[in-house]
């Protein structure tokens, strides 16, 4: 159970609860402030307000351990290193999301550069997933995906939530909201979330 | 020791060179005039004040006044180092970091090689504290200032793959440390390039003068081996002090990158 409660980054003011298992589809304009409220979910910018897993402060623990359980995956992931592989801990491991995902087996020794905009997202989305983090926060996941890595990439998340995994998933597109998520929340400008029925 | 003394009348002739160079920028429409004016005027009345400045220092073998001269040649160089900058960092640490660093790794090479290998009477004496301080800190400053613009620019223009890093558990160090080692090669890269060059390519300022002034040249050779040998720990300690704690200022302790600690030259 993810509990924020009044979560305050510049015009952000934002309490919400997730629970083991959910999945909730994040919508609102351009540049209300989606990317923001994910970022501080995982304490990324500096922010006030509580924010606890299974009613721990994640202040109590490191920074990195605690983004290591709230994972935050960027829309444009980053490279900073010269090879794919480098980006990943343990990259034998990473076989069977790759190939669920549509991605080239053999990808591991390619230059980052090789990789197009949308290889490049799913291999950010593989990256995080291979964490098993408890809570995703996957910030417009597809946004450069084709019809079918998108489903591929829905399928995967859905798979992850039914093993109880919780995501919080933001997305311009209404009828991706219907299918992923367990519940909607919509952001207007004034910087507050409300609950909408799917 | 014999050397060739100079009265300010010989000074005349090739003051007139200058004179030219003005000359030329003016038939040419160079219109570096003024400044060569500005910079040739600056020069003269700057030299001039040191040797007298020099001459009471030397004679007063004061504790406290070589300490002001000292600290004076420090501020300086931080003034210099910030404004070298593109990017600085905001309030206190804009000035604090870069004239810390240099006071830091300047300081403790000079008096390494005051109390350890010229030992004058007293160890303070300013007729070596100061030109050694002045030579270290100079090849300091330009390690710093390099050193810091490389880190500064570096995580603006890397700022996404250091979250990256940071939003997968990175910590804050494993996150910097790609451009941590730009930035540190960057600051000792024009001390190896000197060395490389010393001897065939230049003959350093500080041996031709001892040179000029009588000392026998082996006896030079081992007073600049010493300089260099001192300035390239002065550098590597300088920067090596400046960018990680540039590092350290530019993220947080719950590991989170804070470009908001930096604000943008804007062009004067």
């Amino acid at each position: 159970m993810l509990t924020v409660k009044a979560l305050k980054r510049l015009h952000l003011s934002v309490s919400l609860e997730l629970a083991d298992g959910e999945c909730i589809a994040l919508q609102g304009p351009s540049g209300v402030g989606k990317s923001l409220l994910l970022r501080a979910i995982a304490d990324l910018d500096p922010n006030e307000g509580s924010v606890e897993l299974d009613g721990m402060l994640r202040e109590t623990t490191p920074a990195p351990v605690w983004r290591k359980q709230v994972t935050y995956v960027a829309a444009e992931p980053g490279w900073w290193a010269d090879a794919v592989q480098e980006h990943f801990t343990a990259w034998d491991k990473a076989n069977e999301l790759l190939e669920r995902l549509r991605l080239p087996a053999d990808c591991g020794k390619w230059p980052v550069q090789r990789l197009s905009t949308g290889e490049k997202q799913r291999l950010g989305l593989v990256r995080a997933l291979l964490l098993r983090s408890r809570v995703l926060l996957l910030d417009e996941p597809t946004s450069a995906l084709d019809a079918a890595s998108t489903a591929s990439v829905e399928a995967v998340v859905a798979e992850r939530v039914s093993a109880g995994t919780s995501v919080i998933w933001s997305t311009h597109n209404s009828a991706q909201a219907r299918r992923i998520g367990s519940r909607l929340l919509v952001m207007a400008s004034d910087g507050h979330v409300e609950e909408h029925t799917l | 020791m014999t050397y060739i003394q100079l009265s300010y009348g010989d000074l005349v002739v090739p003051a007139l060179l200058v004179v030219m160079n003005g000359a030329l920028s003016l038939a040419l429409h160079l219109k570096l005039e003024r400044q060569l004016a500005v910079a040739s005027a600056r020069m003269v009345v700057q030299l001039v004040l040191v040797g007298y400045v020099l001459t009471f220092l030397f004679a007063a073998v004061s504790p406290f006044w070589t300490a002001l001269a000292a600290a004076i040649m420090v501020l300086f160089a931080s003034r210099e180092i910030v404004a070298r900058q593109k990017r600085r960092l905001q309030g206190f640490w804009s000035y604090g970091l870069g004239a810390g660093c240099t006071l830091l790794a300047a300081g403790t090479v000079t008096m390494f090689s005051l109390l350890g290998q010229l030992r004058p009477e007293p160890w303070y004496h300013p007729r070596y504290a100061l030109p050694l301080l002045g030579m270290i800190l100079g090849n300091t400053m330009t390690g710093v200032s390099l050193g810091l613009d490389v880190l500064t620019n570096g995580v603006m223009r890397e700022r996404a793959a250091i979250e990256a890093c940071l939003a997968l558990g990175g910590t804050r160090y494993q996150a910097l440390l790609p451009v941590i080692r730009d930035a540190l090669r960057s600051g000792f890269m024009p001390t190896i390039n000197s060395m490389a060059a010393i001897g065939l390519v230049s003959l350093p300022g500080m041996m031709t003068g001892q040179i000029l002034a009588g000392v026998e040249p082996v006896d030079a050779v081992k007073y600049q081996l010493l300089i260099v040998f001192l300035i390239a720990g002065g550098t590597g300690l300088g920067t090596l002090a400046a960018v990680i704690g540039g590092g350290r200022l530019l993220t947080d302790h719950r590991h989170r990158l804070r470009l908001d600690r930096l604000i943008v030259e804007t062009e004067r």
